[in-house]
């Protein structure tokens, strides 16, 4: 059987998440390569929700919040283990997702990414101020998923930074192969007919607005799943999560590797995750710095690095 | 009761009257033509009709219902299709799946399935892809389907809208200006698709500026001139119609001869 595209690229990504570590200097790494997956995951939905349908949100941070918090507050107040709380969390994402973009969506242009922006905003305002349930700008502790307990009943015995590294790989792995399914169906067709012509998209009897929710509601998803993640592997969470530069970070790693692939979306996430700490100075700088690869990338490389870098290859080629 | 009947359309933009009082019926497998200048106010009426403008006096019933300013996609379950003028192809698409997009009403399903890859996903898709790559060869393209459509000629692309919007299986197929920039051959084999698809029950409405094609493959023809309908009938009465040879004909007659 001839392998696709689609098996090539989650095929070569599984075996850079399992080759990468035989070369870790040290444990640290482990923690890096986790942050990156989780960015990556987050970032996987932008590509679901802008590469494919053409939409921009700049309140993803908000979603992201929301699957963060569950996991710090469901376990706590109502008993749930925290690896539902991710499903909690996402399902409350979902719900709201659908809820903003539901009136917004049936308008065409930019109401999405003001809107989005406004909702990202509430979140992080509601996380800093209602004191009582979140504990406010200082954070919150999250307790531990359980899992690796699990884990080493059954003889597999892994540091937290492995046992991290694991997990979030296989989520990303989860999280790419689902967008790369959708890109080639019927629905994940429909959302890039209207990127292309809203107008064309409807007349072949795409109902544009509903599918602009899907792709809205799902992209919610992915960030409420990476900021559950994330809070857990951390113990912690801020409001920080939920905030507008979070947002624009996400944004800026998928226009950076190119938002209409997952592979490069998820290369985007990689080199910023990985920029900071490799030049620890510029951590100092990271708005400056992403302000920089934005107005970069929109000046000299419009479709992003991966897309901009195989036309380089294959103009050469010809 | 006709398939498609247009009852006193109008619509005006700052206003100018860009279409007034317009009406004309289309029966099953029957070729109108609507034809006049530039800036006579035909696109405006397909737009009004496809859904695309919401008309301001008027109505639009299709298979004697009311569908008066409906959502294209509604339209389109009604069996509603159309190209447009001015080219709306999706060109981040290869020429494989914007036919296949023509296919969506039929291959669309549970968005869990699409995400999950299962079966009947695979399945949708299989079915709209063997019936794309068949239009695909019905216009001429099946060579070009894996090319990103924005690579293709105009009159290439030209033929994808059709075969789009043939994919669909509609009762009502509105075609603007289909040979616009097409070449001799290319216009003949429009032409006899146009009539193929004609003769397998579907109504066609036709806008071209092409008079020798009008005239050769339509059964009526409606006449516009500052957004009225100045004539219509047979090909053979509107050509002799003074007024129409007035507004339009004369000129374009001359063009077409010499
Ligand atoms: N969206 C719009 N806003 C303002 N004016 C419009 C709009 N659409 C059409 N018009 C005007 O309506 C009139 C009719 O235009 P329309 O495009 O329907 O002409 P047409 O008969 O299709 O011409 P052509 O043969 O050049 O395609 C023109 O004066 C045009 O400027
Ligand atoms: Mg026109």
């Amino acid at each position: 059987m001839r392998i696709s595209g689609k098996y090539w690229t989650l095929i070569f990504l599984a075996a850079l998440i399992a080759v990468t570590p035989l070369f870790f200097p040290s444990g640290y790494y482990f923690r890096v390569g986790s942050l990156l997956f989780v960015n990556g995951l987050a970032v996987t939905g932008i590509v679901v929700l802008t590469g494919y349908a053409g939409q921009i949100s700049l309140g993803q941070a908000g979603f992201a919040g929301i699957g963060g918090y569950a996991c710090a507050l469901a376990p706590v107040h109502w008993g749930v283990p925290p690896a539902l709380a991710v499903v909690l969390g996402a399902a409350v994402s979902g719900v709201l997702a659908y809820l903003v973009g539901r009136p917004i969506l049936r308008l065409k242009g930019y109401y999405l990414s003001v809107a989005s922006l406004g909702f990202g905003i509430l979140v992080a305002m509601v996380l800093n101020n209602e004191r009582e349930l979140t504990k406010g700008p200082d954070g919150i502790n999250v307790p531990d998923i359980g899992l690796r307990g699990l884990l080493s009943d059954w003889g597999l015995n892994l540091t937290n930074g492995e046992f991290w590294y694991a997990l979030t790989g296989i989520c990303l792995l989860i999280g790419a192969w689902i967008a790369l399914n959708l890109q080639s169906s019927p629905t994940g067709r429909a959302l890039r007919a209207l990127h292309g012509s809203e107008v064309a998209a409807s007349t072949v009897g795409i109902d544009v607005a509903r599918v602009k929710i899907q792709a809205f509601v799902i992209s919610a998803i992915y960030a409420s799943v990476a900021g559950s993640l994330m809070a857990l592997q951390n113990k912690f969470v801020t409001p920080d999560i939920a905030g507008f530069l979070h947002s624009v970070e996400m944004v800026t790693m998928a226009v950076l590797g190119g938002v209409a692939s997952v592979p490069g979306a998820i290369l985007g996430a990689g080199v910023l995750t990985l920029l900071p700490q490799v030049l620890t100075v510029l951590a100092e700088y990271e708005q400056l710095i992403l302000g920089l690869v934005m107005m970069g990338v929109m000046i000299f490389l419009q479709e992003g690095l991966v897309p901009s870098i195989l036309r380089w290859f294959r103009g050469r080629d010809e | 009761m006709s398939l498609l009947e247009i009852q006193a359309l109008g619509i005006s933009f700052g206003g100018v009257r860009a279409v007034h009082d317009v009406n004309f019926s289309v029966e099953p497998g029957e070729i109108v033509s609507i034809i006049g200048p530039n800036g006579a106010g035909k696109t405006t009426l397909f737009n009004m009709i496809s859904g695309v403008y919401r008309p301001e006096t008027g109505r639009v019933v299709l298979s004697g219902e009311t569908v008066t300013g409906m959502e294209p996609f509604r339209l389109a379950k009604r069996g509603m299709s159309r190209t447009f003028q001015n080219l709306q192809i999706f060109q981040n698409m290869t020429v494989l799946e914007n036919a296949i997009t023509g296919f969506h009403l039929q291959e669309r399903g549970p968005v869990l399935a699409d995400l999950f890859n299962l079966p009947g996903s695979r399945r949708r898709a299989r079915l709209a892809e063997a019936g794309a790559r068949a239009l695909l060869a019905r216009v001429g393209l099946e060579r070009a389907a894996d090319r990103d459509a924005g690579s293709l000629s105009y009159g290439s692309l030209k033929r994808l809208e059709i075969a789009r919007a043939l994919a669909m299986q509609p009762k009502v197929l509105l075609l603007d200006e289909p040979a616009a920039g097409c070449n001799a051959v290319e216009t003949d084999e429009i032409d006899h698709l146009i009539a193929e698809v004609a003769a397998s029950g579907v109504a066609i409405l036709l806008v071209e500026h092409d008079m020798k094609m009008v005239m050769r493959i339509s059964n009526h023809i409606v006449v516009l001139d500052h957004g009225e309908k100045i004539a219509e009938g047979a090909p053979a009465e509107v050509s002799r119609n003074p007024e129409v040879i007035a507004a339009y004909l004369g000129t374009e007659a001359e063009n077409a001869d010499g």
